[in-house]
C-alpha cells in the first residue's frame, strides 16, 4: 500500500496514524506533509523511529516550494510528479490520510 | 459486476466540517453498487459514532440515524480503533451502533487487504 | 494503467486541486489513461467558469477545462454537492428554477455512482483533499 500524507506532523496526527497503523509499504509526503522529512524536525524523529519499516518518499516540487529541498533527511527519496505516478502504479492501492 | 473491497476511512469529527456526512452518502452509494464495503473510524472520526447527537441548536441535519441504517444496506463491517476511543474517554458502549473494536495493527491489516481506500 | 482521481477541496484555499492537476498531467504524459476525475465536497467549486484570478496567478478552472479538451477527460462534478454550493448547468438551472448557469467547459454534473464506478473500473484511485 502507498500511504500519502499531506499534513505537517506538527499540525495533525496523520503521520502518527500511518506509522502506528500501516503494516508496511511506502509513505509519500506531499504538500505540507513534506515538512516531516526535514532534518532536525520532530517529523524526522518519528520517521526514524519507524526503523526502515516503510520506504520513504517526498515530493520534490513541494519541498522546493517550501524552501526545504536542501534539508531532506537521510533515507527519504525525493520524487517529481512522474515519480508520484510511478509509486501509485507500483502499489496495489493508495491511501490518502486526510 | 465486479465486486471490489472499498474501505472508507473516517478520521474527522462530525458537524465541524461536512466530511462525515458527505462520506456517509458515498458509503450508501457503494452499498447500492453491491460492493464489499467497510468503514474504519480512527482519531477524531470515532466522534462520528458517539451516541446522542442533538443538532437542533446548531440548525444542522443530524445524521446519527444513518449509521443505524447502514445495516439495512448490508454494511456491517464497522471497525473502530481502540486507541482513538481510549484517548477520547470513550468505550464501545458510548457508540450508536455495534462495531468491532480493534488495535491499530489489526486495522492496518484490514487496510492492506483493500482494493480502493477512500477518505474525505 | 487506468487511473481515477478524487478531489475533495475547492481551488485556491487548499493545494489539493493543484496537486491533483499535476498528478493527472504527469500520468497522461506517462501514457496512462485517466478514466475519470471526480469532484466532491468543496471540490465542486473547481468547476465554476466565473473564476477570475489575477493575471499573474494560475487559472485552476481553465487549466482543468483545457486538459479535459486536450485529452478527452471525463470531469464529473457531484450533483448533490454542486446543488448545495451553487454549481449549475442548464439542466440543473431548469430543474431548480435558477436564472443562471456557471459550469465550466469540459465538466459535467452527475451522481455519486460515478465515483464508485470509477473505483470499480480503474486500476488505481487517488484521493486529494484536506
Amino acid at each position: 500500500m502507498l500511504h500519502i500524507v499531506n499534513k505537517s506532523p506538527l499540525d495533525r496526527p496523520s503521520l502518527d496514524a500511518v506509522l502506528q497503523t500501516a503494516e508496511a509499504g511506502a509513505i509519500l509526503l506531499i504538500e505540507d506533509g513534506v515538512y516531516a522529512a526535514t532534518k532536525g524536525s520532530a517529523g524526522e524523529a518519528k520517521l526514524k523511529s519507524a526503523g526502515g519499516k516503510f520506504k520513504l518518499y517526498a515530493l520534490a516540487p513541494d519541498l522546493e516550494a517550501r524552501g526545504v529541498a536542501d534539508r531532506v533527511m537521510d533515507g527519504v527519496t525525493a520524487v517529481d510528479y512522474a515519480g508520484f505516478v510511478d509509486l501509485v502504479a507500483e502499489h496495489k492501492a493508495s491511501q490518502s490520510w486526510l | 459486476m465486479t465486486i471490489k473491497k472499498f474501505m472508507f476511512v473516517n478520521r474527522k469529527a462530525p458537524y465541524g466540517t461536512v466530511y462525515a456526512l458527505e462520506s456517509l452518502e458515498v458509503v450508501l452509494i457503494a452499498a447500492a453498487f453491491e460492493q464489499d464495503v467497510s468503514l474504519a473510524f480512527m482519531d477524531d472520526g470515532v466522534y462520528q459514532l458517539k451516541k446522542g447527537h442533538q443538532t437542533k441548536g446548531i440548525e444542522m441535519k443530524g445524521f446519527e440515524k444513518t449509521y443505524g441504517a447502514l445495516e439495512d444496506y448490508d454494511v456491517t463491517k464497522l471497525y473502530v480503533d481502540s486507541d482513538s476511543l481510549a484517548a477520547r474517554g470513550l468505550t464501545a458502549d458510548d457508540l450508536c451502533v455495534p462495531v468491532e473494536v480493534m488495535s491499530r495493527a489489526e486495522l492496518g491489516k484490514m487496510m492492506e487487504d483493500q482494493d480502493v481506500v477512500l477518505s474525505f | 494503467m487506468k487511473f481515477s482521481v478524487l478531489i475533495n477541496e475547492g481551488p485556491y484555499t487548499h493545494q489539493a486541486s493543484d496537486s491533483a492537476y499535476q498528478f493527472t498531467k504527469a500520468a497522461l504524459a506517462k501514457g496512462h489513461e485517466i478514466f475519470r476525475v471526480f469532484f466532491y465536497h468543496d471540490g465542486v467549486n473547481n468547476a465554476t467558469r466565473l473564476t477570475t484570478p489575477p493575471q499573474d496567478d494560475r487559472n485552476i478552472v481553465n487549466r482543468w477545462s483545457k486538459l479535459a479538451e486536450e485529452h478527452k477527460l471525463d470531469l464529473v462534478v457531484c450533483v448533490a454537492a454542486a446543488q448545495r454550493r451553487g454549481i449549475v448547468d442548464e439542466g440543473e438551472a431548469k430543474r431548480n428554477g435558477k436564472d443562471a448557469t456557471n459550469l465550466a467547459p469540459g465538466f459535467r454534473i452527475s451522481g455519486l455512482g460515478q465515483l464508485i464506478e470509477a473505483g470499480i473500473q480503474s486500476d488505481r484511485t487517488v484521493v486529494f483533499g484536506d
